[in-house]
Protein backbone atom coordinates (compact mmCIF):
# COMPACT_ATOMS: atom_id res chain seq x y z
CA UNK A 1 0.00 0.00 0.00
CA UNK A 2 1.56 3.76 -0.41
CA UNK A 3 1.08 5.75 1.97
CA UNK A 4 0.33 9.44 2.34
CA UNK A 5 2.61 11.41 4.50
CA UNK A 6 0.91 15.03 5.49
CA UNK A 7 2.95 17.83 7.09
CA UNK A 8 1.97 21.70 8.08
CA UNK A 9 3.38 23.61 5.82
CA UNK A 10 5.67 27.17 8.09
CA UNK A 11 3.90 29.63 6.02
CA UNK A 12 0.68 29.47 7.73
CA UNK A 13 -0.79 30.79 10.06
CA UNK A 14 -2.88 29.12 12.73
CA UNK A 15 -5.59 29.43 16.29
CA UNK A 16 -8.17 27.33 17.46
CA UNK A 17 -11.30 29.29 17.79
CA UNK A 18 -13.78 27.47 19.74
CA UNK A 19 -14.49 24.02 17.82
CA UNK A 20 -12.56 25.01 15.17
CA UNK A 21 -9.48 26.24 13.80
CA UNK A 22 -8.37 29.05 11.87
CA UNK A 23 -5.85 28.75 9.39
CA UNK A 24 -4.49 31.74 6.94
CA UNK A 25 -1.72 31.23 4.07
CA UNK A 26 1.33 33.70 4.23
CA UNK A 27 1.27 33.14 0.53
CA UNK A 28 -1.92 34.16 -0.72
CA UNK A 29 -3.74 35.87 2.48
CA UNK A 30 -6.71 32.97 1.72
CA UNK A 31 -8.25 32.07 5.00
CA UNK A 32 -9.71 28.82 6.22
CA UNK A 33 -11.52 27.53 9.31
CA UNK A 34 -11.29 23.83 10.23
CA UNK A 35 -14.03 21.86 11.37
CA UNK A 36 -13.25 19.40 14.47
CA UNK A 37 -12.42 16.79 11.94
CA UNK A 38 -10.53 18.37 9.50
CA UNK A 39 -8.53 19.82 12.73
CA UNK A 40 -7.68 16.15 14.34
CA UNK A 41 -5.82 15.97 10.51
CA UNK A 42 -4.24 19.30 10.97
CA UNK A 43 -2.75 18.56 13.88
CA UNK A 44 -2.01 14.97 13.53
CA UNK A 45 -0.08 16.17 10.09
CA UNK A 46 3.49 15.56 11.49
CA UNK A 47 5.17 14.91 8.67
CA UNK A 48 6.02 11.09 9.73
CA UNK A 49 2.24 9.10 10.40
CA UNK A 50 0.83 7.88 7.39
CA UNK A 51 -2.48 9.06 6.53
CA UNK A 52 -4.38 6.00 6.75
CA UNK A 53 -3.00 5.40 10.39
CA UNK A 54 -3.80 9.32 11.81
CA UNK A 55 -7.79 8.25 10.06
CA UNK A 56 -7.67 4.78 11.74
CA UNK A 57 -6.06 6.42 15.13
CA UNK A 58 -7.62 9.66 15.38
CA UNK A 59 -10.72 10.02 13.32
CA UNK A 60 -12.03 6.43 13.29
CA UNK A 61 -11.65 6.59 17.36
CA UNK A 62 -13.57 9.44 17.75
CA UNK A 63 -16.40 9.66 15.29
CA UNK A 64 -18.66 7.38 13.99
CA UNK A 65 -17.28 6.20 10.11
CA UNK A 66 -15.90 3.50 8.72
CA UNK A 67 -12.02 3.95 7.34
CA UNK A 68 -12.71 3.41 4.20
CA UNK A 69 -14.94 6.31 3.96
CA UNK A 70 -12.75 8.89 6.38
CA UNK A 71 -9.64 7.86 4.57
CA UNK A 72 -11.39 8.71 1.00
CA UNK A 73 -12.65 12.02 2.45
CA UNK A 74 -9.29 12.53 4.10
CA UNK A 75 -7.53 12.14 1.02
CA UNK A 76 -9.80 14.61 -1.24
CA UNK A 77 -9.90 17.09 2.06
CA UNK A 78 -5.56 17.03 2.29
CA UNK A 79 -5.04 17.28 -1.62
CA UNK A 80 -7.75 20.77 -1.30
CA UNK A 81 -5.40 21.75 1.31
CA UNK A 82 -2.02 21.40 -0.54
CA UNK A 83 -3.53 23.49 -3.20
CA UNK A 84 -3.68 26.32 -1.51
CA UNK A 85 0.05 25.81 0.06
CA UNK A 86 -1.68 24.89 3.74
CA UNK A 87 -0.38 21.50 3.98
CA UNK A 88 2.68 19.34 2.45
CA UNK A 89 1.71 15.93 0.72
CA UNK A 90 4.20 13.72 -0.17
CA UNK A 91 4.52 9.92 -0.54
CA UNK A 92 7.52 9.62 1.92
CA UNK A 93 8.03 10.96 5.49
CA UNK A 94 8.29 15.02 5.74
CA UNK A 95 11.34 16.26 7.41
CA UNK A 96 10.49 18.97 10.09
CA UNK A 97 11.38 22.34 9.76
CA UNK A 98 14.88 23.37 11.03
CA UNK A 99 14.84 24.10 14.68
CA UNK A 100 16.02 27.37 13.73
CA UNK A 101 12.40 28.30 12.77
CA UNK A 102 13.71 30.27 9.24
CA UNK A 103 11.38 28.70 7.18
CA UNK A 104 14.65 27.27 5.09
CA UNK A 105 14.03 23.42 5.46
CA UNK A 106 9.66 23.89 5.20
CA UNK A 107 10.55 25.11 2.08
CA UNK A 108 12.33 22.06 0.71
CA UNK A 109 9.92 20.32 1.79
CA UNK A 110 7.57 22.42 0.50
CA UNK A 111 8.89 21.04 -3.07
CA UNK A 112 7.73 17.63 -2.61
CA UNK A 113 3.75 19.07 -3.36
CA UNK B 1 -21.55 37.37 5.58
CA UNK B 2 -17.91 36.74 4.67
CA UNK B 3 -15.42 33.94 6.63
CA UNK B 4 -13.37 36.79 8.33
CA UNK B 5 -16.73 38.72 9.58
CA UNK B 6 -17.73 35.37 10.97
CA UNK B 7 -14.42 34.88 12.22
CA UNK B 8 -14.14 38.33 14.27
CA UNK B 9 -18.25 37.63 15.47
CA UNK B 10 -17.54 34.35 16.84
CA UNK B 11 -13.97 35.86 18.57
CA UNK B 12 -15.87 38.63 20.40
CA UNK B 13 -19.19 35.85 21.44
CA UNK B 14 -16.23 34.27 22.82
CA UNK B 15 -14.28 37.09 24.24
CA UNK B 16 -11.01 36.23 22.91
CA UNK B 17 -8.99 38.87 21.30
CA UNK B 18 -8.03 37.74 17.98
CA UNK B 19 -6.18 41.14 17.57
CA UNK B 20 -2.93 41.91 19.28
CA UNK B 21 -0.56 44.62 18.26
CA UNK B 22 2.75 44.52 19.78
CA UNK B 23 5.63 47.62 19.58
CA UNK B 24 8.75 45.96 19.95
CA UNK B 25 10.23 49.52 20.76
CA UNK B 26 9.98 53.38 20.47
CA UNK B 27 13.00 53.88 19.56
CA UNK B 28 13.29 54.62 15.66
CA UNK B 29 15.59 55.58 12.91
CA UNK B 30 13.28 58.62 11.90
CA UNK B 31 11.08 61.32 13.70
CA UNK B 32 8.16 62.08 11.77
CA UNK B 33 6.68 65.16 12.76
CA UNK B 34 3.74 63.66 13.01
CA UNK B 35 4.47 60.69 15.70
CA UNK B 36 2.95 60.63 18.81
CA UNK B 37 5.79 58.27 20.90
CA UNK B 38 8.71 59.34 23.17
CA UNK B 39 11.34 57.60 21.26
CA UNK B 40 13.99 57.12 24.29
CA UNK B 41 13.88 53.52 25.94
CA UNK B 42 12.34 53.61 28.92
CA UNK B 43 13.10 50.19 29.39
CA UNK B 44 11.73 47.88 26.85
CA UNK B 45 10.95 44.02 27.29
CA UNK B 46 13.67 41.54 26.46
CA UNK B 47 13.19 38.69 24.16
CA UNK B 48 12.33 36.66 26.86
CA UNK B 49 9.73 38.90 28.51
CA UNK B 50 8.30 39.38 24.43
CA UNK B 51 8.47 35.91 23.89
CA UNK B 52 6.81 34.97 27.50
CA UNK B 53 4.15 37.26 25.86
CA UNK B 54 3.83 35.89 22.52
CA UNK B 55 3.15 32.31 24.39
CA UNK B 56 0.76 34.48 26.85
CA UNK B 57 -1.04 35.74 23.54
CA UNK B 58 -0.90 32.49 22.05
CA UNK B 59 -2.86 30.70 25.18
CA UNK B 60 -5.27 33.58 24.50
CA UNK B 61 -6.18 32.87 21.17
CA UNK B 62 -4.90 35.55 18.83
CA UNK B 63 -4.33 35.14 15.95
CA UNK B 64 -3.82 38.24 14.08
CA UNK B 65 -0.50 39.68 15.62
CA UNK B 66 0.82 42.98 14.29
CA UNK B 67 4.93 43.78 15.17
CA UNK B 68 5.53 47.51 15.03
CA UNK B 69 7.00 50.45 17.28
CA UNK B 70 9.25 52.97 16.96
CA UNK B 71 10.90 51.05 14.32
CA UNK B 72 10.96 47.25 14.78
CA UNK B 73 13.83 46.43 13.26
CA UNK B 74 16.22 48.59 15.28
CA UNK B 75 15.84 45.21 17.64
CA UNK B 76 18.73 43.26 17.68
CA UNK B 77 16.56 40.62 18.37
CA UNK B 78 14.02 41.47 16.44
CA UNK B 79 14.21 38.25 14.12
CA UNK B 80 14.40 35.94 16.71
CA UNK B 81 10.98 37.71 17.64
CA UNK B 82 9.24 37.44 14.42
CA UNK B 83 10.30 33.57 14.36
CA UNK B 84 8.88 33.25 17.87
CA UNK B 85 5.87 34.74 17.01
CA UNK B 86 6.01 32.77 13.51
CA UNK B 87 6.71 29.21 15.55
CA UNK B 88 3.65 30.13 17.35
CA UNK B 89 1.46 29.92 14.37
CA UNK B 90 0.79 34.27 14.24
CA UNK B 91 -0.28 35.69 11.47
CA UNK B 92 2.44 38.08 11.40
CA UNK B 93 2.04 41.83 9.69
CA UNK B 94 5.05 44.33 10.48
CA UNK B 95 4.78 48.08 10.70
CA UNK B 96 8.19 49.73 9.57
CA UNK B 97 9.91 52.58 7.70
CA UNK B 98 11.29 49.72 5.60
CA UNK B 99 14.75 51.41 5.50
CA UNK B 100 16.83 49.01 7.07
CA UNK B 101 16.01 46.57 4.95
CA UNK B 102 18.18 44.82 1.60
CA UNK B 103 17.80 41.82 -0.08
CA UNK B 104 19.04 39.53 3.26
CA UNK B 105 16.47 40.94 5.68
CA UNK B 106 13.76 40.82 2.83
CA UNK B 107 14.73 37.04 2.43
CA UNK B 108 14.44 36.30 5.43
CA UNK B 109 10.97 37.92 6.54
CA UNK B 110 9.50 35.59 3.50
CA UNK B 111 11.34 32.77 4.98
CA UNK B 112 9.88 33.53 7.75
CA UNK B 113 6.24 33.51 6.60
CA UNK B 114 5.83 37.16 7.41
CA UNK B 115 1.85 37.62 6.18
CA UNK B 116 2.50 41.61 5.11
CA UNK B 117 4.96 44.51 5.38
CA UNK B 118 3.23 47.60 5.79
CA UNK B 119 5.64 50.60 5.02
CA UNK B 120 5.15 54.29 5.93
CA UNK B 121 5.35 56.70 2.83
CA UNK B 122 4.34 60.01 3.10
CA UNK B 123 5.40 61.58 -0.35
CA UNK B 124 6.68 59.98 -3.77
CA UNK B 125 8.78 63.36 -3.44
CA UNK B 126 12.08 63.11 -1.48
CA UNK B 127 11.95 66.70 -0.20
CA UNK B 128 8.50 66.26 1.04
CA UNK B 129 9.02 62.48 2.56
CA UNK B 130 12.39 63.40 4.27
CA UNK B 131 10.65 66.95 6.05
CA UNK B 132 7.99 64.67 7.35
CA UNK B 133 10.41 61.63 8.70
CA UNK B 134 13.77 64.49 9.77
CA UNK B 135 15.57 61.65 8.20
CA UNK B 136 17.50 62.95 5.04
CA UNK B 137 17.73 60.58 2.27
CA UNK B 138 14.50 58.22 3.97
CA UNK B 139 12.69 57.85 0.88
CA UNK B 140 15.25 56.69 -1.37
CA UNK B 141 15.91 54.05 1.73
CA UNK B 142 12.40 53.07 2.34
CA UNK B 143 11.62 52.22 -1.82
CA UNK B 144 15.27 50.06 -1.92
CA UNK B 145 13.46 48.93 0.94
CA UNK B 146 9.71 47.89 -0.58
CA UNK B 147 11.53 46.97 -3.87
CA UNK B 148 13.53 44.40 -1.75
CA UNK B 149 10.49 42.83 0.08
CA UNK B 150 8.71 42.67 -2.99
CA UNK B 151 11.21 41.26 -4.98
CA UNK B 152 11.32 38.73 -2.22
CA UNK B 153 7.49 37.93 -2.46
CA UNK B 154 6.24 39.68 0.45
CA UNK B 155 2.91 41.46 0.26
CA UNK B 156 3.91 45.46 1.16
CA UNK B 157 1.36 47.98 2.19
CA UNK B 158 1.90 51.42 1.61
CA UNK B 159 0.30 53.34 4.40
CA UNK B 160 0.30 57.22 3.99
CA UNK B 161 -0.54 59.51 6.58
CA UNK B 162 -2.04 62.48 4.88
CA UNK B 163 -1.46 66.07 7.06
CA UNK B 164 -1.12 69.45 5.37
CA UNK B 165 2.20 68.95 4.85
CA UNK B 166 1.65 66.09 2.01
CA UNK B 167 -1.58 66.12 1.13
CA UNK B 168 -0.99 67.62 -2.35
CA UNK B 169 1.12 64.19 -2.54
CA UNK B 170 -1.35 61.57 -1.98
CA UNK B 171 -1.85 60.97 -6.12
CA UNK B 172 1.67 60.55 -6.31
CA UNK B 173 2.54 58.01 -3.49
CA UNK B 174 -0.90 56.18 -4.94
CA UNK B 175 0.60 56.14 -8.43
CA UNK B 176 4.61 55.00 -6.63
CA UNK B 177 2.45 52.21 -4.67
CA UNK B 178 1.29 50.48 -7.63
CA UNK B 179 4.72 51.11 -9.58
CA UNK B 180 6.23 49.02 -6.74
CA UNK B 181 3.39 46.38 -6.75
CA UNK B 182 2.03 47.59 -3.38
CA UNK B 183 -1.50 48.18 -2.19
CA UNK B 184 -2.20 52.03 -1.32
CA UNK B 185 -4.32 53.11 1.89
CA UNK B 186 -4.05 56.88 2.60
CA UNK B 187 -5.60 58.20 6.48
CA UNK B 188 -5.57 61.70 7.79
CA UNK B 189 -6.28 60.38 11.69
CA UNK B 190 -3.04 62.39 13.50
CA UNK B 191 -3.20 61.17 17.07
CA UNK B 192 -1.96 63.25 20.44
CA UNK B 193 1.05 62.20 21.46
CA UNK B 194 0.85 59.32 24.15
CA UNK B 195 1.79 62.04 27.09
CA UNK B 196 -1.07 63.82 26.47
CA UNK B 197 0.59 66.68 23.76
CA UNK B 198 -1.81 67.53 21.17
CA UNK B 199 0.33 70.14 19.95
CA UNK B 200 1.13 67.40 16.90
CA UNK B 201 -2.87 68.02 16.02
CA UNK B 202 -1.83 71.48 14.17
CA UNK B 203 -0.45 69.17 11.48
CA UNK B 204 -4.02 67.36 10.90
CA UNK B 205 -5.70 68.23 7.24
CA UNK B 206 -8.12 71.25 8.04
CA UNK B 207 -11.55 69.89 7.85
CA UNK B 208 -12.64 71.80 4.52
CA UNK B 209 -10.34 70.00 2.76
CA UNK B 210 -11.68 66.67 3.93
CA UNK B 211 -14.81 67.54 0.98
CA UNK B 212 -12.21 67.05 -1.76
CA UNK B 213 -10.47 64.53 -0.62
CA UNK B 214 -13.44 62.19 0.26
CA UNK B 215 -14.27 62.64 -3.86
CA UNK B 216 -11.54 60.48 -4.84
CA UNK B 217 -12.13 57.69 -6.38
CA UNK B 218 -9.00 55.83 -5.20
CA UNK B 219 -9.56 56.79 -1.75
CA UNK B 220 -13.30 56.08 -1.35
CA UNK B 221 -14.28 53.98 -4.22
CA UNK B 222 -17.68 55.27 -5.21
CA UNK B 223 -17.86 58.90 -4.15
CA UNK B 224 -21.34 58.65 -4.38
CA UNK B 225 -22.52 55.92 -2.19
CA UNK B 226 -19.12 56.74 0.65
CA UNK B 227 -20.77 60.32 0.86
CA UNK B 228 -24.49 59.59 0.65
CA UNK B 229 -26.69 60.52 4.26
CA UNK B 230 -26.32 58.00 6.88
CA UNK B 231 -29.25 56.22 6.76
CA UNK B 232 -32.08 56.16 9.49
CA UNK B 233 -30.28 54.64 13.16
CA UNK B 234 -32.54 51.63 14.20
CA UNK B 235 -32.04 49.15 17.39
CA UNK B 236 -29.15 47.48 15.94
CA UNK B 237 -26.60 50.48 15.37
CA UNK B 238 -27.81 51.21 19.10
CA UNK B 239 -26.44 48.08 20.51
CA UNK B 240 -23.58 47.93 17.54
CA UNK B 241 -19.99 47.96 19.66
CA UNK B 242 -18.12 51.51 19.75
CA UNK B 243 -15.14 49.53 17.94
CA UNK B 244 -13.13 46.22 18.26
CA UNK B 245 -10.75 47.92 20.84
CA UNK B 246 -10.72 46.47 24.00
CA UNK B 247 -13.17 43.53 22.67
CA UNK B 248 -11.22 41.26 20.17
CA UNK B 249 -8.52 43.78 19.81
CA UNK B 250 -5.23 45.33 21.94
CA UNK B 251 -2.61 46.98 22.07
CA UNK B 252 0.87 46.13 24.54
CA UNK B 253 3.70 48.71 24.50
CA UNK B 254 7.30 47.57 24.52
CA UNK B 255 7.13 48.01 28.64
CA UNK B 256 4.37 45.83 28.95
CA UNK B 257 1.74 48.20 29.57
CA UNK B 258 -1.79 46.72 27.64
CA UNK B 259 -4.18 49.62 26.47
CA UNK B 260 -7.72 48.77 24.44
CA UNK B 261 -6.05 49.85 20.78
CA UNK B 262 -2.44 52.06 19.87
CA UNK B 263 -4.75 55.11 19.69
CA UNK B 264 -6.62 54.66 22.95
CA UNK B 265 -3.87 55.22 25.71
CA UNK B 266 -6.28 53.73 28.70
CA UNK B 267 -3.38 51.98 30.50
CA UNK B 268 -5.42 48.85 31.68
CA UNK B 269 -2.41 46.53 33.23
CA UNK B 270 0.89 45.74 32.90
CA UNK B 271 1.99 42.12 31.56
CA UNK B 272 5.72 42.41 33.50
CA UNK B 273 3.08 42.26 36.86
CA UNK B 274 0.16 40.18 35.75
CA UNK B 275 -0.82 37.11 32.89
CA UNK B 276 -2.03 38.55 29.69
CA UNK B 277 -5.09 36.94 30.59
CA UNK B 278 -5.56 38.23 33.92
CA UNK B 279 -5.69 41.58 32.25
CA UNK B 280 -7.90 40.45 29.67
CA UNK B 281 -10.41 39.35 31.42
CA UNK B 282 -10.45 41.24 34.94
CA UNK B 283 -8.80 44.58 33.82
CA UNK B 284 -11.46 47.42 35.44
CA UNK B 285 -10.95 49.65 32.68
CA UNK B 286 -11.04 46.94 29.69
CA UNK B 287 -14.53 45.77 31.47
CA UNK B 288 -15.65 49.51 31.32
CA UNK B 289 -14.87 49.76 27.54
CA UNK B 290 -16.93 46.67 26.90
CA UNK B 291 -19.95 47.74 28.90
CA UNK B 292 -20.07 50.58 26.22
CA UNK B 293 -22.75 50.28 23.47
CA UNK B 294 -23.22 53.18 20.75
CA UNK B 295 -26.63 53.87 22.59
CA UNK B 296 -24.86 54.45 25.86
CA UNK B 297 -23.04 57.65 24.45
CA UNK B 298 -24.83 61.11 25.31
CA UNK B 299 -24.12 62.98 22.36
CA UNK B 300 -23.40 60.36 19.67
CA UNK B 301 -26.40 58.47 20.45
CA UNK B 302 -28.52 61.30 19.22
CA UNK B 303 -26.88 61.70 16.03
CA UNK B 304 -27.68 60.94 12.60
CA UNK B 305 -24.51 59.65 11.59
CA UNK B 306 -24.54 56.92 14.86
CA UNK B 307 -24.54 53.97 12.47
CA UNK B 308 -22.00 55.14 10.04
CA UNK B 309 -19.84 57.15 12.17
CA UNK B 310 -15.74 55.99 12.20
CA UNK B 311 -16.11 57.38 15.87
CA UNK B 312 -12.92 56.45 17.89
CA UNK B 313 -13.23 56.12 21.45
CA UNK B 314 -9.66 56.31 22.05
CA UNK B 315 -9.59 59.87 20.19
CA UNK B 316 -12.69 60.51 22.42
CA UNK B 317 -11.18 59.26 25.33
CA UNK B 318 -7.96 61.87 24.68
CA UNK B 319 -10.73 64.47 24.42
CA UNK B 320 -11.96 63.86 28.15
CA UNK B 321 -14.66 61.41 28.22
CA UNK B 322 -14.63 57.60 26.08
CA UNK B 323 -18.20 58.12 26.02
CA UNK B 324 -17.88 61.28 24.46
CA UNK B 325 -17.95 62.44 20.51
CA UNK B 326 -14.33 61.93 18.59
CA UNK B 327 -14.32 65.34 17.20
CA UNK B 328 -12.04 64.86 14.11
CA UNK B 329 -14.83 62.11 13.29
CA UNK B 330 -17.67 64.71 13.61
CA UNK B 331 -15.68 66.65 10.85
CA UNK B 332 -14.88 62.93 8.84
CA UNK B 333 -18.56 62.61 9.15
CA UNK B 334 -19.99 66.22 8.67
CA UNK B 335 -17.47 66.69 5.37
CA UNK B 336 -18.42 63.39 3.97
CA UNK B 337 -22.27 63.76 4.36
CA UNK B 338 -22.53 67.43 4.47
CA UNK B 339 -25.05 67.05 7.55
CA UNK B 340 -23.59 68.55 10.87
CA UNK B 341 -22.96 65.79 13.92
CA UNK B 342 -24.90 66.03 17.15
CA UNK B 343 -21.88 67.44 19.06
CA UNK B 344 -21.11 70.14 16.49
CA UNK B 345 -25.05 71.04 16.68
CA UNK B 346 -25.06 71.00 20.57
CA UNK B 347 -22.07 72.89 20.16
CA UNK B 348 -23.92 75.69 18.60
CA UNK B 349 -20.89 75.51 16.06
CA UNK B 350 -23.54 75.21 13.20
CA UNK B 351 -24.69 78.25 11.37
CA UNK B 352 -26.89 78.17 7.93
CA UNK B 353 -26.24 80.96 6.14
CA UNK B 354 -28.63 80.62 3.23
CA UNK B 355 -31.47 79.83 5.79
CA UNK B 356 -32.27 77.23 8.36
CA UNK B 357 -31.15 74.04 9.26
CA UNK B 358 -34.06 72.75 7.45
CA UNK B 359 -33.62 74.67 4.35
CA UNK B 360 -29.72 73.01 4.36
CA UNK B 361 -31.02 69.49 4.73
CA UNK B 362 -33.92 70.18 2.49
CA UNK B 363 -31.06 70.28 -0.29
CA UNK B 364 -31.29 66.51 -0.68
CA UNK B 365 -30.11 64.51 -2.62
CA UNK B 366 -27.35 67.00 -3.52
CA UNK B 367 -24.35 66.22 -3.89
CA UNK B 368 -22.40 66.02 -0.45
CA UNK B 369 -20.25 68.77 -1.66
CA UNK B 370 -22.96 71.24 -2.36
CA UNK B 371 -24.67 70.37 1.28
CA UNK B 372 -21.01 70.89 2.80
CA UNK B 373 -21.71 74.38 1.16
CA UNK B 374 -25.04 75.58 3.01
CA UNK B 375 -23.83 75.18 6.15
CA UNK B 376 -20.86 76.87 7.83
CA UNK B 377 -19.05 75.41 10.98
CA UNK B 378 -16.33 76.39 13.36
CA UNK B 379 -13.39 74.67 13.93
CA UNK B 380 -14.17 71.72 16.98
CA UNK B 381 -12.49 73.01 19.94
CA UNK B 382 -10.44 69.48 21.54
CA UNK B 383 -10.06 69.46 25.13
CA UNK B 384 -7.57 68.40 26.85
CA UNK B 385 -7.78 65.17 28.64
Amino acid sequence: MNHIYIARSSAVAARPLGDEMVIMSALDSTLFTLSDVAAVLWQAADGRTPLDEIVRQRVCTAYSVDAETALRDAEEFVRALAEHGILLVASQPIPSPSPTQDGTAASAAGDRR
Amino acid sequence: MSLMEEIIRKGLALGIPLTAHVDLTYRCNERCEHCYLDHDDKGEMSFEEISRLLGELADAGVFFLTLSGGEPMLRRDFFDIVARARALLFNVKVKTNAVLVRTAEAQRLRALGVEQMQVSVYSHRPEVHDAVTKLPGSLHRTIEGIRALRAAGLKVAVANVMMRSNLADRQGVAAMARELGATYSADPTVTPMMDGDRSVLNLRIPGSELSGLFQDKELVGDPEAFCAPPPPVGNGERNALPCSAGHSSCYISPYGDVFPCVQFPLPSGNVRKQKFLEIWHHSPQLQEVRSIRTGDLPVCSSCAHLGTCTRCPGLAWTEGNMRGPSSADCEKSFYRTGIPSANMLARGLVTFPNGTAEAALAAFPAPAHRRVSLVQIAPLPQAVA
